[in-house]
Order: C-alpha cells, then sequence, then structure tokens
C-alpha cells in the first residue's frame, strides 16, 4: 500500500459527492414510506363531505353530525339566543374571530351563513374535548361548557376570556345545497 | 465530567463510556481483509442490505395489515390501493423476499466454492445454517399472511408434514394449526412470529455470524490464511482495512444490486408468477384447492425431494435431512485446502453436480409431477444427497493443487 | 462445468418443458393491453358496471380512483358508473368501493356460488385468458343456463353479453392434444342467432372490458412503471460515480 500519486482532491470529490447523491437517494426513498402515513383514500372516503336537511330542527335544538369523525354542531338559533352574542361580547377573548379558525363566509358576528344556524366544530381548541350544550342559563352560565377543563363559549362557539381554551371553535367549510340541506365539508361553488 | 477528557471532545466522552471508536475500528476501519475479494463476496452485504430492507418495509406494512381472517386478503389490496405508496412498500417486501434466497443462495454457494466453513470457520457456518433455518420460517410464516388461495394451501400441505411424525403427529399439526384448519388462529400466530419472535433470532443469529467471522477473519478465493503473514504492527500483509475500501467497492455491489431489485420490484413484480404467484391473487378458499399448488421457488428444491420419496415419512425425514446435512459439512470435509482453485478435479465435478441438482429440484419442484419428471427428481435428489457422501469420501485423500503461501 | 450445465438443462427442457398449445381451449388469442388508450378503458368500464356489477364487483376499486386514472370527472363518473345506492337509500358515493347489492345468500342460491370479486381476476387470470372466456360461450342445450364455454369447460357463468354477440354454436374437428393423442376439440364457432354487435364490433367491446379488468387489478402499474425508470436512471448514475469512487481508492492496492 503506497499512497504516492494519491489526488487528494480526487478522492475528496468522490467520497462527498457519493455521500451526497447517496443521502439524496435515501431521503427519496424516505418519502414514500412517510407518505404512508397519510390518511388513506379509505380515510379520505370516509371523510368526504357530509349533507343534513335542517329543515326538521326545532328552535334551539342542537344536531351533531358526524363529519372526518369529528363531531360537527348544527343549533337553531332563536331569537333570544341570538339577542345574548352582542351581549355576551365584552367578556370574550376574539369577538372578531381574527385569531380563530373559519371560513370567510361564517368570520362575523353571528358565525354562520344564514344567522339562524350555527355550524361549528364541536371540539375544543383546548385539548380536544367536546363540550357541552347548555341552552337554558345554569350556575349564571348558558352557551357551551366544555367538562374537560372548564372552557366556556357563547352561542356563536366564541371563547371567554380566563379559560384555557385559546380561540372560538372552529368553522367547518359548509354551504347550503340548497334552502333546507347544507353540505359540510366543502366550501360552495366559487 | 472530568478534565482529563475535555480535550477529547463529545468522542472522547462518549468512548469512556461505551466502546464506540473501539467497536468501529475492530469490525470496519481497522478489520482487515483480504485484498483479493472477488465477485462472490459482495453477497454477505447484500444481505445485510436486503434484511434491513424487510425489517423496515415489514415494519411499514404491519401499520395497515391486519392479520385477521376475514380482513387479511382485503387489507393487502387496500395497502395496495388506498395507502399511498402502499403498493411500493408491499412490492419491495415480497420481492425482498425472493431476493433474499437469490442472495443467500449465491452466499452459501461462494462458502462451498472456497471452503469459508472449514476449519477455523465452522462456527461461522453453522450460524449462517440457523439463519438459513429461521429465513425459511420466516418466509414460510410471511407467506401465509397475504391470505391468498396460495397462502392458504401452501401452509395446509407444509403443516400437513408434521403430520409424518409417528403417534404424535396428528396432535402436532392440530397444536400448530390452533384449530381443525388453517384459520385466524393459524394465521395470527404465523403473524406474531414473522413480525417479532424469528425476526429478533434473525438479527441474533446476523450479530453472531458477523462477531464469528470477525474474530477469525474471512476467507478469500485463495482460501488461505492472510493471519500468517504479518509487519510489524501485526497487519496482515494481504489485508487491507475494510473501510475505507471494501465499503467503497460494496457500494458498487449494493448499487449494482439495486438496479436488479427495483427492475423487478418496478417492471416485474409478480416475476411471471415466481415472486407472486398468480393464484395468490384470489382469497383462501378452504373448500377448493388450487388446480396445482407448489411452494415459491425458493422451497421448491426441497419439496422436490419431499415429492421423489414415495413414501410419507422419508420423504418428510428427506427433506430436513437436506437442510440438516448443510450443518455438518464443515465435519464431513476432511479436506485441508479450502479454495477450489486447488482442490482435485473431483471436487469440482462434485460442486457441479451439487448445483445442476439443486437448479433441477428447484425446476421440477415447481411443476406438477408426471412419472418421468419423479424419475429426474429422484436423480437429481441423490446428486444432491451425493455431493455430502461423495465429499466425505474424496477430502480423505485429496489430490490437491500446491496452494500458495501469499496472496498476489 | 459450465457446458455441462448447459447441456444438462438444454436435455431437460424439453422433457419437462411448458407443453404449450394444442390444449383444448378455444379460442386462444393473445392480446396486449394499451395502457395510454383511457377512451378504450372507459368504454370497457361502462361495459363493467351495466353488464358485470350486477353479479359481480371490484370491491377493492373505488369508483373515483377509477375516474381520476382514466380521465373522468366525479360528476361523470357519478352519472355515467354509479348505478347502486348506499345503505342510506342514497346515490352511493364517488369515493366508495365498486360493490353491488347482491348479499352472499341469494348468490349461492342463484347460482351455486358467489360470484368472484373481479378487482384482480386480470392478475389470476391473465388477460388473454379472460379475452378468450368472455368469448368463447356456446349453445349446449344440456348445461343449466342452456351455454357452455370453450375456455371454461362446464361454466357456471351465464353468458351475459349475448344480447350484443348473438348465440354461437361450435365447429369440431380431430387436433393432436399436449399428449400426442388424438382428440376432438373446437376449432371455431359459427353464428345461429347473431347479437346487436358484429364479430369485430364485439372483440372490441370484449377487448375494452378485458382492458378495464387488467387495469382495475393493478391500478398504478403506470405510476410504478413511471417511478421505476427515474429509480434506474438514478441508480445508473449513482453507480457511475461509485465505480470512479471505488476505482479511485483502490488505485493504493494495485
Amino acid at each position: 500500500m503506497s499512497s504516492d500519486g494519491v489526488d487528494n482532491n480526487r478522492r475528496r470529490f468522490l467520497s462527498a459527492a457519493t455521500v451526497v447523491v447517496g443521502a439524496v437517494g435515501v431521503s427519496a426513498v424516505a418519502v414514500p414510506f412517510l407518505k404512508t402515513w397519510s390518511p388513506s383514500a379509505r380515510a379520505r372516503s370516509a371523510g368526504a363531505p357530509v349533507e343534513f336537511n335542517i329543515s326538521k330542527m326545532e328552535p334551539g335544538q342542537q344536531v351533531i353530525v358526524k363529519w372526518r369523525g369529528k363531531p360537527v354542531w348544527i343549533v337553531r338559533r332563536d331569537t333570544n339566543i341570538l339577542a345574548t352574542l352582542s351581549s355576551v361580547e365584552s367578556e370574550l377573548s376574539d369577538p372578531s374571530s381574527d385569531a380563530s379558525i373559519q371560513p370567510e363566509y361564517a368570520k362575523n358576528e353571528v358565525r354562520s351563513i344564514k344567522p339562524e344556524y350555527l355550524v361549528v366544530e364541536g371540539v375544543c381548541t383546548h385539548l380536544g374535548c367536546s363540550p357541552t350544550y347548555q341552552p337554558e342559563v345554569v350556575a349564571g352560565f348558558q352557551g357551551f361548557f366544555c367538562p374537560c377543563h372548564g372552557s366556556k363559549f357563547d352561542f356563536a362557539g366564541r371563547v371567554y376570556s380566563g379559560v384555557p381554551a385559546p380561540t372560538n371553535l372552529p368553522v367547518p367549510p359548509y354551504y347550503y345545497v340548497s334552502n333546507d340541506v347544507i353540505r359540510i365539508g366543502e366550501d360552495g361553488a366559487a | 465530567m472530568s478534565n482529563d477528557n475535555t480535550d477529547k471532545g463529545l468522542l472522547g466522552w462518549v468512548d469512556e463510556r461505551f466502546p464506540l471508536t473501539k467497536l468501529w475500528e475492530e469490525h470496519i476501519s481497522k478489520y482487515y481483509a483480504p485484498k483479493n475479494f472477488n465477485f462472490w463476496y459482495f453477497f454477505g452485504s447484500l444481505n445485510l442490505l436486503v434484511l434491513i430492507l424487510q425489517i423496515v418495509t415489514g415494519i411499514f406494512l404491519t401499520m395497515h395489515y391486519k392479520p385477521d381472517g376475514a380482513q387479511a386478503f382485503i387489507s393487502v389490496e387496500h395497502i395496495m390501493r388506498d395507502v399511498d405508496w402502499g403498493w411500493l412498500i408491499r412490492y419491495l417486501h415480497s420481492t425482498g423476499a425472493s431476493a433474499f434466497f437469490v442472495v443467500v443462495y449465491l452466499h452459501m454457494f461462494r462458502g462451498l466454492m472456497y471452503g469459508s466453513y472449514q476449519k477455523p470457520r465452522e462456527l461461522i457456518w453453522v450460524f449462517g445454517m440457523f439463519i438459513f433455518l429461521a429465513l425459511m420460517a420466516e418466509a414460510f410464516m410471511g407467506y401465509l399472511l397475504p391470505w391468498g388461495q396460495m397462502s392458504f394451501w401452501g401452509a395446509q400441505v407444509i403443516i400437513s408434514l408434521f403430520g409424518a411424525i409417528p403417534i404424535i403427529g396428528d396432535d402436532l399439526t392440530l397444536w400448530i394449526r390452533g384449530d381443525f384448519v388453517i384459520s385466524d388462529a393459524t394465521l395470527n400466530r404465523f403473524f406474531a412470529l414473522h413480525v417479532i419472535a424469528v425476526p429478533l433470532v434473525l438479527i441474533m443469529l446476523v450479530v453472531m455470524h458477523i462477531i464469528a467471522l470477525h474474530e477469525v477473519g474471512s476467507n478469500n478465493p485463495e482460501g488461505i490464511e492472510i493471519k500468517k503473514h504479518k509487519d510489524v504492527n501485526g497487519v496482515p500483509l494481504d489485508g487491507i482495512p475494510f473501510h475505507p475500501y471494501y465499503t467503497v467497492k460494496d457500494i458498487v455491489g449494493v448499487v449494482s444490486f439495486l438496479i436488479l431489485f427495483c427492475g423487478v420490484v418496478f417492471f416485474m413484480p409478480e416475476m411471471g408468477g415466481y415472486f407472486l404467484e398468480h393464484a395468490n391473487f384470489i382469497p383462501a378458499n378452504p373448500f377448493k384447492t388450487p388446480e396445482h399448488i407448489a411452494p415459491v421457488w425458493y422451497f421448491t428444491p426441497f419439496y422436490a425431494i419431499l415429492r421423489a420419496v414415495p413414501h410419507k415419512l422419508s420423504g418428510v425425514l428427506a427433506m430436513f435431512g437436506a437442510i440438516a446435512v448443510l450443518f455438518v459439512l464443515p465435519w464431513l470435509d476432511r479436506g485441508k485446502v479450502h479454495s477450489i482453485r486447488y482442490r482435485a478435479n473431483s471436487f469440482k465435478w462434485l460442486l457441479a453436480m451439487l448445483v445442476i441438482s439443486f437448479i433441477g429440484l428447484g425446476y421440477l419442484g415447481a411443476l406438477p409431477p408426471t412419472e418421468l419428471r419423479t424419475f429426474f427428481a429422484r436423480v437429481f435428489s441423490l446428486g444432491y444427497f451425493g455431493f455430502f457422501l461423495g465429499i466425505w469420501w474424496i477430502s480423505k485423500n485429496e489430490k490437491t493443487k500446491p496452494v500458495p503461501e501469499r496472496i498476489l | 462445468m459450465k457446458k455441462t450445465l448447459i447441456v444438462m438443462i438444454g436435455f431437460l427442457l424439453p422433457v419437462m418443458g411448458f407443453a404449450a398449445g394444442g390444449g383444448a381451449s378455444f379460442p386462444s388469442d393473445d392480446i396486449t393491453i394499451d395502457w395510454d388508450d383511457k377512451a378504450s378503458m372507459q368504454r370497457g368500464a361502462r361495459t363493467f358496471v351495466n353488464y358485470c356489477m350486477s353479479c359481480h364487483e371490484a370491491s377493492y376499486s373505488r369508483y373515483n380512483r377509477v375516474g381520476a386514472d382514466l380521465e373522468i370527472d366525479d360528476a361523470q363518473v357519478s352519472e355515467n358508473l354509479i348505478f347502486t345506492t348506499d345503505k342510506n337509500g342514497d346515490k352511493t358515493k364517488v369515493g366508495a368501493l365498486m360493490t353491488n347489492s347482491m348479499g352472499a345468500d341469494y348468490a349461492s342460491e342463484a347460482f351455486g356460488i358467489i360470484p368472484p370479486d373481479l378487482s384482480l381476476i386480470a392478475r389470476s387470470r391473465g388477460v388473454d385468458w379472460l379475452y378468450n372466456y368472455l368469448r368463447a360461450f356456446y349453445v349446449d342445450e344440456s348445461r343449466p343456463f342452456g351455454m357452455n364455454n370453450g375456455v371454461f369447460d362446464k361454466v357456471g357463468m351465464p353468458h351475459v353479453l349475448a344480447d350484443l354477440q348473438g348465440y354461437q354454436v361450435p365447429k369440431m374437428a380431430m387436433k393432436v392434444d399436449a399428449n400426442g393423442d388424438q382428440i376432438e376439440a373446437i376449432v371455431g364457432f359459427d353464428i345461429v342467432k347473431p347479437g346487436a354487435l358484429s364479430k369485430s364490433e364485439f372483440d372490441q367491446t370484449i377487448y375494452d372490458l378485458v382492458g378495464f379488468l387488467d387495469y382495475v387489478s393493478e391500478p398504478y402499474r403506470q405510476t410504478r412503471q413511471n417511478v421505476g425508470t427515474g429509480v434506474i436512471i438514478f441508480l445508473f448514475l449513482f453507480l457511475i460515480l461509485a465505480y470512479f469512487l471505488k476505482k479511485e481508492f483502490w488505485k493504493d492496492i494495485n
């Protein structure tokens, strides 16, 4: 073994090039492996948009629709309930929903397309529990109350100040297919 | 932290607590391998590559596969169609199984050619045979999991082999299956063994195989000991450090192998029905045996030996004997010369006979038996066992050629 | 030694060979599916949902995947390919699996067996077999449905495409089979009652259908081959680099 006439630059260049190309190859192989964790076609199919007919809902009634395995609430708000929205505004942490998740068409005071019907994901923005609907005043509070850590939301899903939940309940994309049918999971024809 | 190693950095700190540098030097950078490794010496590192590939793809498959008689077949198609890139992971794993045996058989053939099983490497060979055995168990149990017709009936036939054992045979098969037929219970236990138990054993055996190898040092195509001639530092004169010389060489081997391997994975994953059998695209049906069942190609040589013997128990014994005899090869071969290059012509003829018999048996084992084929299967079976008998015979007073002292 | 091996194998091949041809099966044409001919596969998909799916399923395949791969948008998939309803009574969604509503019990009663799922039939049978089988139904009053098949003797499936193909009877002749024996075998068919399609139109319909079955057996095949081409090219480039790296280091040894 002799190191006479060894071109160290060439050797270093070839080594570095092999390492780099090899690393590119290994990273490229990692991609399909990681992608197998994405929702499968089955999960995507099960999470497809759902439709719900609201014509039979009573004033004040809440129904829970399953979309992507999550509870989505539809609440028919009567005028009394709607009236509470402006009166509690001073106690809210994000009354105009600037820091919260909702489609543009639901970024308003009532957080919905039609004020009468609230569509909101029933998943607390704190740690993912599902709050309970409290239509009447109980212990000085009405709205949505999270049993896990005591977060409170008003009838538009807006979070109160001084509770653990950081933002308002998210509003999923939805639109009215007809007067009576709501399609949850996609935006209406743009 | 003491002051002594502040100048040695992180590596020094680790080395005082874990022999990292020592391990690296012993097994890689100061492991001196003979400088004359040829083509046949690629297959060791390729085995390691395929083992890792099978473990990684296997882990990802278990994330989507369901070991349940009612869902197994569906879950495999779910992987192939619904899971992003699932088809790739599955084809890598199914092709990897066959590639493993290709590489293992060539690796074993290398050992036969250059006498790598002879003293002082008997244990390396024996560990290797245990790896081979574990690999066959792994492949057999893995093949049940897709729950297709061939999975089901292949397992049915192989498990029934144990029924040939006198007295306890029937109870034993019942116990292995956990049911009166191959069923959900069988599938579940095979799954557990395939994904956890056997891989653990395999990895342990591979570590032992490599430790034993690095203890005595690698054989080489000349079949001579490089440790006989060392320089003043104790470094074998005909040895070169594994790293960088054999790492850069093995990269060439690995990439060449991957080209062939990916050629199969991406362009012929069924390999004409040999890697993925056509009947295995039909879900397992306990009421209907496919017209022709044959094991996957890597078992066909042993299957042909089984069929060549017209008696159930003897056939089973012959088949297991064909594997068992490999274990004692280091003691059957009484020769002192390792490499085929310096052994008598009779050895070369014997080895040729073994190769032809093995390939012939493999070919016949994949076909339905006819009278003529059974005749040839018997001839080849004799040829297979004849090798072991013959090597014991000829190695007593073998007329060998003079062996050089050094590697040129 | 190598010569011995070659001679041995050369000697064995005819002995053990894949005695092909000369069987009793008719017809035995070979086809190659053109995976780029999406129009053909679309026609095949329509034939499949109209004629096959009342009894068979392709239960590992999803409508919207078929749509995406065969270049049909979801609305058209829903309109042209989906004729079933889900368990709520609504029209089956495009993301659903291609199943039918025929229960296993009903199937067993009507046909004696459950019609096999066809998602993978092209991989277990092969496209040539399917192409021949689907054109080989002939009139045979001794059979329960009045039909037999030149490729699949005593087949349990009725001739669903009879209104397209018409009815045919076999022409028999003596033939030499694989074992060298003389046997009477089908060598052709005569149409006794024409169907809606000519022979060439019907052959095309079957080709389209088999093309669809081939597609649905491995919908990712084209992706697989495209990715594979890229992978192999990358590996060849890497091989060149690795070769020069090895050569550079091994200058020390030689």
